[in-house]
C-alpha cells in the first residue's frame, strides 16, 4: 500500500490525499511533527527524503518527493481513464504541465502566506501576497474565458486534470494567508466545482460545498 | 513608569504577564523575535531554564548567540508552563497557578503556536464556546443533530478574579486522540488573565483526573495574535506527534471561522453581538474584561 509521509496542516500533503481520495487509491498516512517538531529537517527523515520537505510517497518501495511530481505520478498510474494527467492529448497534456508549473507559483505566494502567518515562517509577507494577487487576478480572468467557453477546469479538456488539484489548496486556503478573494467570483466559481469532484474530500480549514438540492 | 514607551497604553493588559513562545522550540542562548502589543520583542533562554527579554535593539539581532543573564535593560521575565513570559509593565509577583501541572505522570508540551488574524480575546471566546462544536468540528468534538449545550454554571472566583465554567458537557464522537467512541464529555473553563484561557476535560485514561488543555494568547497586535496551545495529558499510549496532530486538525478547522468574525476586536457592549442562551460564559467574559478596564484588543462598551 502507498505509504504518504503527511503532515495534516500542509497544503501540499493535502493535494495527495485529495488525489488519492478521488481516484479511491489506497494509502496510508505516516504523520510526520512538521510543526513545532521540524521532524522533516531531522536527520532520520532526510534518510527519507534528503531535501527535508514533505510530502513523500512510498509505493511499495519507490519514493518520490516533491507535490508535484507525486501527482504526476499517481495520476499516471492510477487513473486508468487517463484524463487526470492526459498523457493521450499532447495539446491538454502541454497545458496542463503549464499550469503544473503556475501552481509552483500560487504555492509559493499564496501558500508561503499561510506559512508566514500561521506558522511564522520568515518570509516577506508582503511580496508574498502581492504575488499571490497577480497570480490570482491571472487565474481568474483565465477561468472566467473558460466559463465563457462553457469549460469549467484549469485546462480546456471537459474534465478536470491534476493541474485543478495541484491549485486548489492554494486558492482556497488563501484567506489563511490573509490573500482574499472577494474580487476573484470565477476563482470561487472554480473552487466549487472541485469540491463537488465525486470522491472530493476537504482538510481542515476547508468547507465542504453545501450538497445541491 | 508602566507603559510611559509602549505603544499599548493599556495598564490592564501591560501589567499582565504574556507568552512568547515555547522553552522547547527556543533554541538556548540565541536572540529570538517575536512581537507583543504592537512592538518588537526579543527573548532568550539558557539550557537551564532561565530567561530574559527584552525591546528589539540593533546590536542584538534574531539569531545571534547571546548570554540572556548577560543583557542589560531587560523586561521582566519568566519560564513557567511550557512557556515565556515577559510584560511591558509592572507584572504581579503570580501569574497564575496550575497545581496539576507538577504531577509526575502527566505529560506536559506544546501541541503547536499558530498565528491567527484576529485579536486575543477573540481567539479566548471561541475556545470558550461549545456551541460550535457540531458545527465546525463535525464528527470531532460534536456531530449534528446532538447540538445541544446542555446549561452550565460560570462564575468569577472571589479570592483569584478568574472566571470558571463548571458542568459543561457535551456529546463528543472523537474527544481526544485517544478516543474509539462517542461520549458525554465533562468540561470545566477556566480563563486566569484577559488572553490565557485552560480547559479541564475528562480523561480518557483515567476517569476520576482531568486532561487540561490550555490556550495562551500573545496579543501581537490588537487585531492579530499567536496561540499557544498547552497541554498536560494523562496519556501514556499516544505518541507526541498523534496527539499534535489531533489537536492542529482541531485548531485549524477553528481558523476560517474565528478569522471571519468582524470586527475583529471583541466589543465588549452588552447590545453589540446578540448571545443565545449558552453564550452565558461569553457574557461574563466580556463584562469580567470591561470590570478588569482591558481597552486593547477590544471595543469597549460605550
Amino acid at each position: 500500500m502507498i505509504k504518504l509521509y503527511d503532515y495534516v496542516l500542509s497544503v501540499n500533503c493535502y493535494k495527495q490525499r485529495l488525489m488519492m481520495s478521488i481516484l479511491d487509491v489506497e494509502y496510508e498516512t505516516v504523520p510526520v511533527d512538521f510543526f513545532p517538531g521540524w521532524e522533516h529537517k531531522g536527520e532520520e527523515f532526510k534518510k527519507i527524503n534528503p531535501l527535508g520537505h514533505i510530502p513523500v510517497i512510498d509505493d511499495d518501495g519507490y519514493i518520490l518527493w516533491d507535490a508535484h511530481a507525486i501527482l504526476v505520478y499517481l495520476a499516471a498510474k492510477y487513473d486508468p481513464s487517463g484524463r487526470w494527467y492526459p498523457t493521450g492529448d499532447p495539446g491538454l497534456l502541454g497545458e496542463t504541465a503549464s499550469w503544473m508549473l503556475f501552481a509552483e507559483g500560487t504555492t509559493n505566494t499564496a501558500s508561503a502566506a499561510r506559512l508566514c502567518i500561521n506558522l511564522g515562517y520568515d518570509f516577506d509577507l508582503e511580496a508574498c501576497q502581492a504575488g499571490a494577487h497577480r497570480l490570482f487576478r491571472v487565474l481568474d480572468e483565465h477561468l472566467w474565458f473558460r466559463e465563457r467557453e462553457g469549460r469549467e477546469w484549469v485546462c480546456s479538456g471537459a474534465h478536470p486534470t491534476i493541474a485543478d488539484i495541484a491549485l486548489f489548496p492554494d486558492v482556497v486556503l488563501s484567506e489563511e494567508g490573509g490573500i482574499s478573494r472577494l474580487d476573484y467570483p470565477a476563482l470561487r466559481r472554480w473552487t466549487d466545482r472541485v469540491k463537488r469532484i465525486p470522491g472530493f474530500e476537504g482538510m481542515p480549514g476547508i468547507f465542504p460545498a453545501s450538497q445541491g438540492r | 513608569m508602566a507603559g510611559a514607551n509602549s505603544e499599548c497604553q493599556n495598564g490592564a493588559v501591560l501589567d499582565q504577564w504574556h507568552p512568547l513562545g515555547a522553552i522547547d522550540e527556543a533554541e538556548p542562548n540565541v536572540v529570538h523575535v517575536t512581537r507583543l502589543l504592537g512592538e518588537s520583542i526579543s527573548f532568550a533562554v539558557t539550557p537551564e531554564g532561565r530567561s530574559a527579554a527584552w525591546r528589539t535593539r540593533g546590536d542584538l539581532a534574531a539569531g545571534m548567540p547571546v548570554d540572556p543573564e548577560s543583557v542589560a535593560g531587560t523586561l521582566p521575565s519568566r519560564c513557567e508552563f511550557l512557556y515565556v513570559w515577559t510584560s511591558l509593565g509592572d507584572p504581579p509577583e503570580r501569574s497564575f497557578e496550575i497545581p496539576e501541572f507538577f504531577e509526575p505522570d502527566r505529560r506536559n508540551f506544546n501541541a503547536c503556536t499558530i498565528g491567527l488574524h484576529t485579536s486575543a480575546p477573540r481567539a479566548v471566546e471561541n475556545f470558550l464556546d461549545m456551541g460550535h462544536f457540531p458545527f465546525v468540528h463535525d464528527g470531532l468534538l460534536g456531530s449534528e443533530p446532538r447540538t445541544e449545550v446542555v446549561d452550565y454554571n460560570v462564575h468569577v472566583d472571589g479570592d483569584t478574579n478568574e472566571i470558571w465554567a463548571t458542568e459543561c458537557q457535551f456529546w463528543q464522537p472523537a474527544a481526544s486522540a485517544t478516543a474509539t467512541e462517542g461520549q458525554m464529555v465533562d468540561y470545566i473553563y477556566r480563563i486566569m488573565q484577559p488572553y490565557s484561557i485552560l480547559l479541564y476535560k475528562s480523561c480518557p485514561a483515567a476517569p476520576e483526573r482531568m486532561d487540561l488543555i490550555g490556550l495562551f494568547v500573545q496579543a501581537t497586535s490588537e487585531e492579530h495574535c499567536r496561540g499557544h496551545m498547552f497541554l498536560s495529558l494523562i496519556d501514556d499510549e499516544s505518541s507526541i506527534g498523534h496527539i499534535r496532530r489531533f489537536v492542529q486538525t482541531i485548531f485549524a478547522q477553528d481558523v476560517p471561522i474565528i478569522e471571519n468574525q468582524n470586527p475583529k476586536r471583541l466589543p465588549l457592549d452588552p447590545q453589540a453581538e446578540t448571545p443565545i442562551r449558552s453564550d452565558r460564559a461569553s457574557i461574563l467574559y466580556r463584562r469580567w474584561l470591561s470590570d478588569l478596564g482591558v481597552t486593547y484588543a477590544v471595543i469597549p462598551a460605550a
